[in-house]
């Protein structure tokens, strides 16, 4: 093993790794061979016929996607009789076509566009009525609009339902040029990973229902991030809008998509994350609410961190919680207990367990933990879930130990405690990014910006050490909590003082035990593994 | 008078039943083969004799059969390709209707010399009698003790079914075929690998046509060099030929490799329908470039239509008089493609659809001149191109008329009529 072999592509001296395919060493050498049904998460179907090559020795031109090289092979892509037939194969794609550009949502990312402009730019010979199919954009899911008229019949989302998902609700009715694609009968596209069929249809005949029409895909931009659905860790890029702010409603971020780590999520990310990305801008908490008279109202930034510190003061910390959020950053959830735990010495402080296992999960993504960094809680605070604290429990330890000042971040508290805490006038801090009840009753309420407007790690349900970026402005005066609690602590005379998100960063991989493996300067884009 | 091995019983009445067959010598073979021989002298004796395959490609059978890889672990398959359906051919039939016995008797040797203990028979759908008659034939062998477990007392063990298709030309193919047995959609496989390695259930597969499995109990009683000395060099035995079309006398005529095509049409078929004169041949079904008559003097073996530019292929002998109008005959043919293709790869799905929009618009005389162009522009465009042979079984006629009768296709084109008609 590790033995390379030699092959040449368009005159290159390549080495590559046996039993490739001549198309992903072209891949890997930034050689594109243009192709619709091969896509590296599914098995090989070669129907396509655009990534045909010519192979020296071979009779005729070879599909790149299956055929695997040999030592001393020798690949042409770019001979006038590859072009000319790629040429071809994409007049023959688009024949049947309807060309409805204008109004198709994958516009702008349409392989058949993209690739007519680089590959096709040929005289169109076509001067017959085009095929009509059976279904125009009609559902087939919750999430998916299927347009039978623009299918290329590349049979990716077949075999996605049939290999990775094996719930196989669709495939190819009929033959020939009246061949369709659709739900077998009496079946619904229901699994839990549809959108990944809209990600991997390589034109407009799979389309997004819950996207399509938002914005055209040209105002948007992207960055990567961590899906924060589940403790699973999908790597996705996160598509917001900032040149048009007035369409879709002023939501600034219109869709989650999956971003490849074969350590992680593959290619495939689940609906539930993937839709789950509303709560981005909707029923946000964007500014300082007090409580007077039993009504919130709005203040100033700095008059909540200082009705914050005047609660710390007031209330020794033997009758102070503190629920932490597996939503938050390693960052954040660092200086969380720089804090609480070694400045203010807090000892109430927990996880509740009430939410971790939700019973829900499957074989290939989902996880049970609805939660993207119970493992960052856990390297941080080094506690164990048996530490963990159950919701239901809760009350009788406010009651046990005199409480009279509860912090809760992000947590939505059963009614009976939040009936206690109101009855038995324990003052309730909220610090969260949306409104939940509990939120509605605290006396205080300090927003947070959520994940994606902030620069932060998250440690995955196998150990995996993820960071993320953002290039989002927080909402409101929400900021991420470390930043809360570095303010906080000067207010409180024992300053933090970090003065960048770098500088958290760096202290934290230094301290933290489980983190000494990761070097900084050598970070894996993939994530690296951590001790717990 | 030609030597006949495919069709030496079909005079004899009741010659399908297993009681005739073997007063006529049947099952001997099979019985000599299993018990005197051994797979590798049996495969010796194929590779001497030159049969190639029948069902059209004309691959070495020997050759073919060694490349089942030994000891793999798996069960080894053959699947016997009666899914007869190019248009002209019409060859197989006669085997599975007169002489059912001498395939089973060829299946027990082929099964034996490649280490099949299960073999398939895959039968079209529209071969409803046949099949039923070929089920009858296999229960007899059954009751006789040639087919199931220890036959001839040798231990070797063999179940044969038959597989009857449901009506699609692609499952001809070989792939298709393994597909639609086990249960799929009738869609080519890519190649490689190849059956041979990874066919059925993905399993080492032998595949062969009717014909050429017919031949085989022969060939073990006379040997593969006698079998040989029948043909031209590289090309043995006698070959089914079907003759359809305008001749006096259309049927199925058994000859030797290398017979003359001219011969076969004149005195075998009785000359061309009506006095007429011969305008063009299509020598080995409808999907093998079209012949001028003037091209037609030529020899009926693999290599000989290979030199004329056309190719052998099932042996279907699609003959035409100087009546038929080429653009009308190719559209039947594009039709037909058009229909059959099984939509998977983009070439031949869009490319035989297309053509059919053109050809049935220069019949129905809204031609353009440049239309032509367009039909041969199209086929190029699917040859060579697709996943399996259909492609160019499409393209091939396309190309073949156009550069053969171009001025026929332009004339309609421009002056909307036919010009013979």
């Amino acid at each position: 093993m590790g033995e390379k072999i030699k092959i040449t592509i368009n005159g290159k001296e390549l080495l590559a790794t046996p039993g490739k395919t001549i198309l992903q060493v072209a891949e890997e050498n930034g050689i594109e061979i243009p192709h619709y049904c091969y896509h590296p998460g599914l098995p090989v179907a070669g129907n396509c016929r655009m990534c045909l090559v010519e192979v020296e020795g071979a009779r005729k031109l070879q599909t790149a996607c299956s055929t695997k090289i040999s030592d001393g092979m020798v690949v042409r892509t770019n001979t006038p009789q590859v072009r000319e037939t790629v040429k071809q194969v994409l007049e023959f794609l688009l024949i049947n076509h309807p060309l409805d550009c204008p109004v198709c949502d994958q516009a702008g990312e349409c392989g058949l566009q993209d690739y007519y402009m680089v590959y096709g730019q040929y005289d169109p010979k076509f001067i017959e009525n085009k095929n009509k199919k059976s279904k125009k954009a009609t559902p087939i899911g919750k999430y998916v609009m299927l347009d039978q008229e623009r299918c290329i019949l590349c049979a990716r989302c077949v075999r996605f339902t049939r290999f990775i998902t094996k719930t196989e609700e669709l495939g190819i009715f009929n033959r020939g040029d009246h061949s369709e694609l659709d739900v077998y009968p009496g079946k619904e596209l229901n699994n839990r990973y549809t959108g990944n069929l809209v990600d991997i249809c390589p034109v407009g005949a799979l389309t997004c229902r819950d996207f399509r029409f938002q914005c055209r895909v040209w105002y948007l931009e992207e960055f990567d991030s961590i899906c924060p659905g589940c403790s699973r860790g999908c790597n996705i890029k996160i598509y917001y809008n900032p040149h048009r702010p007035h369409k879709a409603e002023g939501k600034r971020v219109l869709r989650f998509k999956p971003r490849p780590n074969l350590k992680v999520n593959r290619y495939w990310m689940c609906d539930d994350g993937r839709y789950g990305y509303k709560f981005i801008d909707e029923n946000r908490i964007m500014y300082p609410l007090l409580k007077e008279n039993g009504k919130q109202s709005e203040i100033y930034y700095d008059e909540a961190l200082k009705k914050f510190a005047d609660y710390l003061k007031e209330n020794i910390p033997d009758r102070v919680i503190y629920l932490l959020s597996a939503n938050s950053t390693n960052e954040e959830l660092y200086v969380t207990k720089k804090f609480f735990v070694e400045n203010y010495e807090l000892e109430n402080i927990f996880l509740p367990a009430e939410d971790i296992f939700t019973g829900d999960k499957d074989d290939l993504l989902i996880t049970e933990d609805k939660h993207p960094n119970t493992n960052g809680v856990k390297a941080i605070f080094n506690i164990l879930y048996k530490d963990f604290i159950k919701l239901d429990e809760l009350r009788e330890m406010i009651e046990r130990k005199s409480i009279s000042l509860l912090i809760v971040n992000r947590h939505e508290l059963l009614d009976e405690v939040l009936e206690y805490v109101r009855e038995n006038n324990v003052k309730l801090v909220y610090l969260g990014t949306n409104f939940n009840k509990t939120a509605k009753v605290a006396d205080l309420v300090i927003p947070i910006s959520v994940f994606a407007e902030k620069e932060g790690s998250f440690i995955n349900v196998d150990k995996l050490f993820q960071m993320f970026t953002s290039r989002l402005e927080p909402l409101g005066v929400s900021v991420p909590e470390w930043v809360l609690f570095n303010n906080l602590s000067e207010i409180l005379e024992y300053p933090l003082s970090y003065s960048s998100y770098k500088t958290v960063l760096k202290q934290m991989i230094s301290e933290v035990v489980g983190f000494k493996n990761i070097d900084l300067n050598n970070f894996d884009k993939y994530g690296e593994m951590v001790e717990l | 008078m030609s030597v006949k091995i495919l069709t030496k019983h079909f005079g004899i009445k009741d010659s399908h039943k297993i009681n005739v067959y073997m007063k006529n010598g049947g099952y001997k073979q099979a019985e000599k083969a299993l018990k005197e021989m051994k797979p590798e002298e049996i495969l010796e004796e194929v590779k001497k004799s030159n049969l190639r395959g029948r069902g059209g490609a004309g691959f070495p059978t020997g050759l073919k059969w060694s490349f089942v890889p030994k000891d793999t672990g798996k069960p080894v398959y053959l699947c016997v390709n009666s899914d007869e359906s190019e248009p002209g051919t019409f060859k197989d039939r006669h085997i599975l209707e007169k002489d059912p016995h001498m395939l089973i008797e060829g299946i027990i040797i082929t099964s034996y010399t490649i280490g099949a203990n299960e073999a398939y028979i895959y039968i079209r759908g529209e071969y409803y009698p046949q099949a039923i008659r070929l089920q009858e034939a296999i229960e007899e062998a059954y009751q006789k003790g040639f087919l199931g477990e220890n036959i001839f007392g040798t231990g070797y063990k063999l179940d044969l079914k038959i597989y009857r298709g449901a009506g699609a030309y692609i499952c001809g193919e070989e792939t298709a075929l393994l597909e639609s047995i086990e249960g799929k959609k009738g869609k080519p496989r890519l190649k490689p690998p190849f059956p041979a390695a990874v066919g059925l259930y993905d399993c080492p597969t032998v595949i062969n046509n009717v014909e050429t499995i017919a031949d085989i109990p022969t060939i073990v009683e006379k040997g593969g060099e006698w079998f040989a000395s029948l043909g031209p060099e590289r090309n043995g035995g006698t070959k089914l030929f079907a003759v359809s079309g305008h001749v006096n006398k259309p049927g199925v005529y058994e000859h030797e490799m290398g017979y003359p095509l001219m011969k076969l049409i004149n005195e075998d078929a009785g000359g061309i329908l009506d006095g007429l004169k011969l305008k063009a041949v299509i020598p080995g079904g409808s999907s093998v470039p079209i012949l001028r008559a003037e091209e037609c003097d030529i020899n009926l073996d693999y290599d000989s239509v290979m030199k004329a530019g056309s190719m052998l292929g099932s042996g279907a002998v699609i003959v035409m008089s100087e009546k038929t109008c080429m653009v009308k005959a190719l559209s039947r043919l594009i039709h037909f493609y058009k229909d059959e293709s099984c939509g998977q790869c983009t070439p031949c799905r869009e490319g035989t659809g297309w053509m059919l929009k053109i050809i049935n618009r220069i019949i129905a005389g809204k031609g353009r001149k440049e239309d032509v162009d367009t039909l041969y522009y199209i086929a190029k465009g699917i040859m060579g191109h697709t996943v399996c042979p259909l492609g160019d079984a499409a393209a091939m006629p396309v190309i073949s008329f156009i550069n053969k009768f171009r001025d026929e296709f332009e004339y309609y084109a421009i002056n909307k009529k036919s010009m013979v008609e």
